[in-house]
């Protein structure tokens, strides 16, 4: 494999992926072994991804893999691996993973909750209207 | 269509001169164990003297796969007859069951050759337990090591409307 790219991310072993549609939408799971130029294998056993392949189509690759993760290697492997390497503390991390969790908080508010998201909202626009009146002044 | 494979044995009636007829055990791949048993009866008149009229069937059982969770690399030699005649063929797939293998070569079959169910007969399906006996150069660049790639060009598909207000990046 040419060891120059101009690529970031590739479909590898070990590689995290984001799944984009079916039952596990929405979560993360891994690259365990390519099938072909369509699909891959994946698992992901502590987020409840069973096992299965996967067209690239329905899933995102990710900047994150696990590296010591082998070809082929069985969920109880993938899940310790996985743990070992702290991938999804990793993941929860990343500023892609927080404005997923952020606007899937926001979807699931309520009517009250959105008003005090606006009252939230005012008081900080507020503050920053005071803070640059104060500063204009100075 | 969902291929299933079904393991079907048939026999002769038993008559006065042969009261315990041999039995035929065939693998055969189908859609249902209707189609299975008619299939059945299709290879076991071609290859001996025994039509349905003249015999039973015996059982019929869907195997199903031991491993479905594992990749492997299955080679199927089958016969088809194309609009001019008939050939003999061999070909590599990389499946996670052997009748997955059988469903990607009815595909294959259909798109490259416009071969239908009904012209191909499946001789021999066989998974490739050591990687040096691939011949195929499509199944040999699938199993590098340290095998990787980029997806270039990435197409949204969740994007709907055809007339979008941003150029959609394809990177």
């Amino acid at each position: 494999m040419p060891a120059e790219s101009t690529f970031k991310r590739f479909v590898e072993v070990g590689r995290i992926v984001l799944l984009k549609s079916g039952p596990s939408a929405g979560k993360t799971a891994v690259i365990v072994d390519i099938i072909d130029h369509n699909r891959a294998l994946i698992d992901n056993p502590a987020a409840g991804v069973p096992r299965q392949s996967y067209p690239y189509r329905h899933l995102t690759l990710t900047p994150l893999t696990s590296k010591k993760l082998p070809r082929g290697a069985g969920s109880g492997t993938v899940k310790k691996v996985l743990e070992a390497e702290g991938i999804a503390e990793k993941w929860a991390a990343t500023s892609w993973a927080k404005r997923r969790a952020a606007l899937e908080r926001r979807r699931a508010l309520n009517d009250f909750e959105r008003f005090g998201a606006m009252l939230e909202k005012r008081k900080r626009r507020d503050g920053v209207r005071k803070s640059v009146k104060a500063a204009k002044k100075a | 269509m969902a291929i299933k494979e079904y393991q079907v044995i048939g026999r002769h009636l038993p008559s006065e001169q042969q009261p315990t007829p041999k039995l035929y055990r065939m693998r055969i791949f189908a859609a249902n164990e209707v189609v299975a048993k008619s299939r059945f009866w299709y290879f076991l008149r071609k290859l001996n003297k025994v039509k349905k009229t003249t015999g039973e069937i015996v059982s019929v059982n869907e195997i199903s796969e031991k491993k479905p969770l594992k990749i492997k690399n299955f080679g199927i030699w089958l016969r088809y007859d194309s609009r001019s005649g008939t050939h003999n063929m061999y070909k590599e797939f990389r499946e996670l069951s052997r009748t997955a293998a059988v469903k990607a070569l009815y595909q294959d079959m259909a798109a490259r050759h416009r071969a239908r169910f009904r012209s191909i007969h499946i001789l021999r399906v066989v998974e490739i337990e050591k990687s040096e006996d691939i011949r195929r150069p499509y199944i040999k660049q699938l199993i590098t090591p340290k095998l990787r790639f980029p997806l270039p060009h990435r197409v949204d598909f969740a994007t709907k409307s055809t007339f979008v207000a941003h150029r959609p990046a394809t990177f």
